[in-house]
């Protein structure tokens, strides 16, 4: 067992390159670690025949010198990608059977680019989740445990099950989705690195929508390299998706040169909030002093509409999600209530939502529906619109004062138990999102990149935040970090 | 410039209830398709009548992920039916959604603009007589998804749903409550249809369902109105009732009368009007309430996030007005101006786009008076006996102008001009040739006339004698050459020559 699971994207690149391993070896090697990684749960649905095609044809296109970027690399996707023929449902059961006719955008440009699929991933049902327990599915437990402690450790969420699976090497790669959050905050979790791409930079075709004006794509990988390998496969114009933008997409990975001298980096006073815990606040600390040794200016900015960022939130993207998952009714696709006699349209879509959607989904949904209602929209809705315009602004003067990217924790905390937040207030598990939530509201691009362990031997991240458009800039500040951490650490194989 | 025809405003309808009259205010909302091959945010076909959800794109069908792309023609199609309708366009309009759950709806919401319509303010002429018309003023237009289909009378357990229409792109025309009696209704309808034809913008067709109109009906005391006018203040009006869904203009009017009735009712009997939507039943001739308030939609709208604003070129709305075609007003206008015509023949010869164009084909250097009684009188009276159309017609522009040209040169007789027209509808054929090889010309010639009298005096003495003592009977010698000629004879020259040769 050569465990080629265990490479990185660039490695695996440059080794089948040069012809030392081939695809069909490496992808072997990936589905045997899925198959013995069923007590994390992270694979839901496995694609082993798609995968080992799809290898032995990428392994022509590089002897026959034609590899693209991504040629021959397994990786793993996110329930909430349509991949047709295959079941894409979201983490739901009212999606239970859903095999779409189509193939999302993003993931036929993967596919395009010699990309190999291993299989579907887990995640927090219509990706509304911090910690992964709201999976029809099951949850996705975390690879990593706490020194000496085997209690079972949520991987984050919503694209929990991308990060399990990347950092427990099950894959060299894995798409995520981030809405609030819900890429970096798992990658933080996991410690490998996940980046939000600017709004419009990857097409939402395909992609389950939960809440249009938030959702963003983007790669889940092993280090920031790899991640600018696949980011820029995922990135590109779609005239299928109208919000998507028509810019040209540079080589993320020649901008990584870890020349950041004269950047200037901005650190928010807001975020240094009440209950960032010591550790947190050292690492942000360490993270500050190794940019600024590599020759980036350190300014002290402020978002002064911080606070209000997490309500607004929870106020728009349960709004849009109230309409996006209307379409889930049971009349056409997925679940279908069975009703009694004399039961009629309204009992079946009652019945249909309620047996189909878990609770967390239920609950949002409800609270996006009252949001919009007669008499509550301008109090809610529109308030909530105006917070989100004063949030892009807080950033757009950050920017006008020439800093080019600010620095934050990922997460107020490691990852924490699976079931330690069940009997807790849910806007408890809302906090998990107070780091990230502020750049989906502004549209603005980001980066998690692991940056230390704990006391308790659990990965930290830290956040990088750049303008919009300039992931390429953002991925050569998180290679500073990464290359200065010297992050190598990675999670005892206990599955 | 043409000259503006004066008119005069109709006096609105009055209804006399059991204690004192009312009058009413009615408002409509025109939903029209727009004539387009795709939906409008899917590639999906608009054909009518093909096969239950064979016109089904993914979006249309709501598929998981699916998204909505603007189609530009659609958008296109509503600029020039605001322009038709010297309308405001909006540069910057936007869609929102309006959210509800029904089976024909798959995305449990409908794609519409309630906060930024693409057309804003512009006014309707509606010609109710000759010399009187009422200016219909337009609030706005917006462009929205049409839903589909729920057919819940094939099976005993189940509704059938298709979605071949659902996300056809439709105009919604509000108009402002300028509307004062049903007659109105059905004419401002009607008007509505003749500019989308004009414009090629909706093909019209109230059968197929490319236009519908919700009606908002309230009553007032007169002089209300004339207050709400002055102050815009919709406190002076009656509360509204909206009687959604109508496709027959005989039914707007017939559910405008019926419902206007019931408000005056409760009124009268110190009651009050609920806000609320209604259905008409044509089977009863009454409105009844479509849901309870506690079923009452609260469909909250907010901007749709899969779409971005759209942000026209007033350079392309520019564009767009340059190939407008002559809308009816102008064009009717015109004919009363360049041809002679009445008002009435105007009106008649304006109401669709190929009727004027066969008219002016057919008046093209020629009597347009003439033409216009031909066209209007043999052709639209035969036509509609042989239940034809102008576009079905089996005589030409081309031929019936001929016809008109023989009439014109005093070849032929208005008599036989209607024989010819009949050989024409029947035969074809060239009209000039067939009078010439048919020998149907008049004769003018006055020594063959002057011969064929001579031989009617020769042969009734006893009328020569009558007619010398009373003129009037002339008419027989007439009568008697022109049957001697087969008809061919110049009337005219013929009542010289009799009254000459019988010495009157």
């Amino acid at each position: 067992m050569a465990d080629l699971n265990k490479l990185t994207i660039s490695e695996a690149r440059d080794r089948m390159r040069a012809g030392d391993i081939t695809s069909v070896d490496l992808t072997r090697d990936c589905l045997s670690a899925i198959e013995g990684s069923g007590a994390l749960n992270a694979f839901v649905h496995n694609t082993p025949d798609i995968a080992l095609a799809q290898a032995e044809a990428a392994d022509a296109r590089i002897k026959a010198g034609d590899a693209p970027a991504m040629c021959g690399i397994p990786l793993g996707i996110k329930d909430l990608f349509c991949t047709k023929g295959v079941a894409s449902q979201a983490g739901s059961a009212i999606l239970e059977g859903f095999k779409p006719e189509y193939e999302s955008t993003i993931s036929q440009s993967l596919w395009d680019s010699g990309a190999v699929m291993l299989g579907k991933l887990n995640m927090d049902e219509f990706a509304m989740g911090s910690s992964n327990e709201t999976s029809t599915y099951g949850d996705v437990v975390n690879p990593w445990r706490r020194t000496g402690d085997d209690a079972a450790l949520t991987p984050g969420g919503s694209s929990g099950g991308s990060a399990s699976a990347v950092a427990a090497d099950l894959c060299l790669g894995a798409t995520g989705t981030d809405t609030g959050g819900s890429i970096r905050q798992p990658a933080a979790f996991t410690g490998i690195t996940g980046i939000k791409p600017t709004y419009g930079r990857c097409s939402r075709w395909g992609v389950i929508g939960f809440a249009s004006s938030l959702d963003q794509a983007g790669p889940m990988t092993k280090s920031v390299r790899d991640a600018a390998i696949m980011l820029e496969v995922m990135c590109g114009h779609d005239e299928k998706d109208s919000t998507s933008v028509d810019l040209a997409v540079p080589d993320f990975e020649a901008m990584i040169t870890n020349d950041i001298r004269g950047q200037k980096i901005g650190i928010p006073v807001e975020y240094r909030m009440d209950g960032i815990s010591d550790e947190i606040a050292k690492l942000w600390d360490d993270g500050t002093a190794m940019l600024k040794d590599a020759g980036a200016e350190i300014v002290e900015i402020s978002l002064p509409h911080f606070k209000y960022a997490l309500p607004a939130y929870y106020v728009i993207a349960p709004a849009e999600a109230s309409s996006n998952l209307a379409r889930y009714d049971g009349v056409r696709y997925g679940h279908r209530a069975k009703l009694e006699a004399g039961e009629g349209i309204d009992e079946m879509y009652m019945r249909t939502r309620a047996e189909g959607f878990g609770y967390n989904v239920q609950r949002r949904l409800m609270i996006g529906t009252y949001v919009l209602s007669a008499g509550f929209y301008d109090a809610y809705y529109n308030r909530a619109r105006r917070v989100r315009t004063l949030i892009k602004k807080d950033f757009e003067d950050a920017f006008a004062t020439g800093v080019h990217a600010i620095l934050t924790p990922a997460t107020p905390s490691a990852a924490f138990g699976l079931g330690d937040m069940t009997d807790a207030d849910p806007v408890q598990m809302f906090l998990n999102d107070v780091f990230t939530v502020t750049v989906n509201l502004a549209g603005l691009p980001a980066v998690s990149v692991p940056a230390g362990l704990d006391k308790q031997g659990l990965p930290l991240g830290l956040q990088l935040i750049g303008r919009p458009w300039e992931e390429g800039e953002l991925l050569n500040l998180a290679h500073v970090i990464e290359d200065r951490t010297g992050f190598v650490a990675k999670p005892e194989k206990w599955w | 410039m043409l000259d503006a025809p004066t008119t005069k405003t109709p006096a609105p309808k009055v209804i006399s209830g059991a204690r004192e009259d009312w009058e009413l205010v009615i408002g409509m909302e025109v939903h029209a398709q727009v004539a387009s091959n795709a939906k409008l945010f899917s590639g999906a076909s608009t054909k009518f009548g093909a096969e239950p959800n064979s016109n089904v794109a993914f979006v249309d069908a709501a598929m998981p992920g699916m998204l909505p792309v603007i189609n530009e023609f659609c958008v296109e199609q509503a600029v020039r039916t605001g322009l038709g309708m010297k309308a405001k366009i909006n540069l910057f309009s936007a869609f929102d959604r309006k959210n509800y759950f029904y089976p024909d709806l798959p995305q449990g919401y409908q794609i519409s603009q309630l906060y930024h319509p693409i057309v804003g303010e512009g006014e309707v002429t509606v010609d109710l007589a000759p010399g009187v018309a009422r200016i219909v003023r337009v609030e706005r237009i917006h462009l929205e998804q049409d839903a589909g289909k729920s057919i819940h009378d094939m099976d005993p357990n189940m509704s059938f749903v298709d979605l071949n229409r659902t996300g056809v792109a439709l105009m919604e025309i509000v108009s402002r409550p300028d509307i004062r009696s049903p007659e109105e209704a059905a004419a401002f309808m009607a008007k509505i249809r003749q500019i989308l034809r004009y414009l090629g913008t909706c093909d019209g067709n109230m059968q197929e369902g490319s236009m519908r109109a919700d009606v908002n009906i309230s009553v007032c005391r007169p002089g209300d109105y004339e207050r709400f006018r002055e102050a815009d203040d919709f406190k002076h009006l009656g509360t509204r009732c909206e009687i959604k869904n109508m496709n027959s203009m005989r039914f707007i009017q017939a559910a405008i009368d019926v419902e206007a009735r019931r408000q005056i009712a409760i009124l009268e009997d110190g009651g009050e009007i609920t806000q609320e939507t209604r259905l008409y039943d044509p089977d009863k001739n009454e409105t009844r309430s479509m849901r309870s308030k506690e079923e009452a939609h609260d469909y909250r709208y907010f901007p749709c996030p899969d779409l971005l604003p759209l942000v026209i070129e007033q350079g392309w709305v520019d564009d767009i007005a340059a190939t407008l075609p002559e809308l009816p007003d102008e064009k009717k206008a015109r004919f009363i101006n360049d041809f002679g015509l009445s008002e009435y023949d105007a009106g008649v010869l304006t109401a669709d786009k190929t009727s004027a164009a066969y008219f002016e084909q057919v008046a093209d250097g020629r009597d347009g008076k003439l033409a216009a009684n031909w066209v209007i009188n043999e052709l639209f009276g035969r036509l509609k006996k042989e239940d034809q159309t102008i576009t079905t017609s089996p005589v030409s522009p081309d031929q019936l102008g001929g016809i008109i040209t023989l009439i014109s040169k005093g070849d032929i007789s208005g008599k036989i001009a209607k024989d010819l027209f009949e050989i024409v509808w029947n035969e074809g054929g060239d009209p000039a040739e067939i009078v010439e090889v048919r020998g149907m010309k008049q004769v003018t010639d006055t020594g063959a006339i002057e011969a064929a009298v001579d031989a009617v005096i020769a042969a009734n003495p006893a009328q020569v004698e009558k007619a010398k003592a009373n003129p009037k009977l002339v008419g027989f010698f007439v009568g008697q050459v022109m049957k001697a000629t087969g008809g061919k004879a110049n009337p005219k020259a013929v009542n010289e020559i009799v009254s000459a040769k019988l010495g009157l």
